[in-house]
């Protein structure tokens, strides 16, 4: 398979980026999308070229490092797939690909592909947590009752894996589905009811402050997220929200 | 008070403006079809909504304010939606993920705000001028004649009917989006789906229609 790569490099925060060409052959379908930029990096390298910087780690979908805007979609055409899971057989022989990092103001490039999502650690640290007494005494979670319907919820919330897709995809790059998956994934048990009122507050502010778009329900984030986090996680956070601000 | 400066309090705000505002139009539907099927009625029912005190003094400032308020928040929101991004995507294909209506709000919702101009310069101005400002004597027969008139033009008319196609656009998207901003997403959410998208065709194509056969019966 042969293509024309068209890929954003920017040599750092402050550089001006731009799109360049990389014509590129001997792909096969069965190859990865991260393979197929191994291929790449190696023929730069060879040629004495710096290689594209490209996130990546688990190459198995669960990490959430690989970030790539693939022909206007995160992650690529293909659905439900991160960018490591998606297949050069989606593509066809002679194809244009245009590869950019993804795109918010709270997700600054860092060098080429690599984008900066630390302000997802900090969402997370404002309140994705629960407190547990770890001194011995910690009771088995088990042990308390949870009907299914609200396990099994808050379990596909919490497949979430923070790779931005959802910001990525949004036109206002917010990060509403992200925020309400890690609000959801706690508010649907027992063990998050207790820290619930401050959690969705202080995540809420936090992703305010980062400079996240509001969310316009186009539903795009649903459609490109690559774990199918529901666009019912954002009502329930903005149930929460407003529960939670009337309680003070 | 941080709920005051929150996305989610702004999108509540949003929504319940819109839903004032789809009330208001079903309302304001109701009114006009009578122009269609008994003028007399329609003449009436102008003369009580002109000439009430609630509707006069109350519900029509609160009305207005409604409609300042949902323009100057979806303002608000589009700037700060736009500066989440400050580089654009060389490649962004939002059709594969979203319809047009619910990425162009602020264009569809121009389009209306622009037609409100036009309409508030037809009807509202005139009106206000008729009742305060010349203190005309009262005349419970004078509207349908006066509707009459401003739809003998056809490029006015054509200007309402494309202004009701943006306002379909709108409502497609809006009013069932409203329902998910405050917190409505269950079981119940797909009826009130196909209701909301059944509301924002039939309300708009119904007011198509009577600009039409008012213009075409002349």
């Amino acid at each position: 398979m042969k293509l024309i790569l068209k890929i954003w490099r920017q040599k750092n925060n402050q550089a001006k980026g731009e799109l360049k060409t990389y014509p590129l052959d001997g792909i096969e379908g069965d190859m990865s999308f991260l393979e197929m930029l191994d291929i790449l990096n190696e023929g730069l390298i060879n040629k004495g070229e710096e290689p594209v910087e490209f996130d990546h780690d688990c190459r198995e979908g669960i990490c959430g490092s690989c970030s790539l805007q693939i022909n206007g979609e995160p992650h690529g055409p293909d659905r439900l797939v991160t960018t490591c899971q998606l297949h050069m057989r989606m593509f066809n022989d002679g194809d244009t690909i245009i590869i950019e990092p993804f795109r918010a103001k709270a997700f600054p490039v860092i060098k080429d592909l690599v984008v900066d999502r630390s302000s997802f650690d900090r969402i997370q640290q404002a309140g994705g947590y629960i407190s547990v007494n770890t001194s011995g005494n910690t009771i088995d979670a088990n042990t308390i009752p949870i009907n299914k319907h609200d396990a099994d919820e808050s379990f596909n919330a919490a497949t979430c894996i923070g790779c931005g897709a959802c910001v990525a995809a949004c036109k206002n790059a917010s990060a509403m589905l992200f925020t309400s998956a890690k609000v959801s994934q706690f508010a649907l048990l027992p063990q998050g009811r207790i820290e619930a009122t401050e959690r969705v507050l202080n995540m809420v502010a936090q992703m305010d402050k980062e400079g996240f778009g509001n969310c316009s329900n186009t539903g795009a984030c649903e459609i490109e997220c690559p774990k199918g986090i529901s666009l019912e996680n954002i009502a329930r956070m903005n149930r929460e929200y407003l529960g939670a601000s009337l309680k003070g | 008070m941080a709920i005051l400066s929150s996305s989610i309090a702004r999108k509540v705000a949003m929504a319940l403006s819109g839903l004032f505002l789809v009330l208001f139009l079903g309302q304001h539907f109701t009114i006009n079809i009578t122009s269609v099927i008994d003028p007399d009625t329609f003449n009436s029912w102008s003369h009580f909504m002109g000439h009430n005190i609630l509707v006069q003094f109350i519900l029509q400032p609160v009305l207005i304010f409604g409609v300042v308020f949902h323009f100057v928040m979806g303002l608000i929101l589009e700037i700060r939606n736009n500066n989440a991004r400050q580089i654009s995507y060389k490649s962004f294909k939002g059709n594969k993920n979203s319809t047009w209506a619910s990425r162009n709000m602020i264009i569809s919702g121009a389009v209306i705000l622009a037609f409100l101009g036009l309409h508030f310069y037809d009807f509202w101005f005139p009106e206000i001028i008729h009742k305060y400002v010349e203190s005309n004597p009262l005349d419970a027969t004078r509207y349908y004649p006066e509707l009459l008139h401003k739809f003998e033009s056809p490029v006015r008319t054509g200007l309402y009917c494309l202004a009701f196609v943006l306002l379909m656009l709108h409502l497609w998207h809006g009013f069932s989006s409203s329902f998910q901003s405050m917190g409505w997403n269950n079981k119940y959410s797909k009826g009130l789906r196909a209701f909301t998208q059944f509301y924002a065709i039939f309300i708009p194509l119904g007011f198509i229609f009577i600009a039409l056969y008012l213009h075409f019966i002349q």
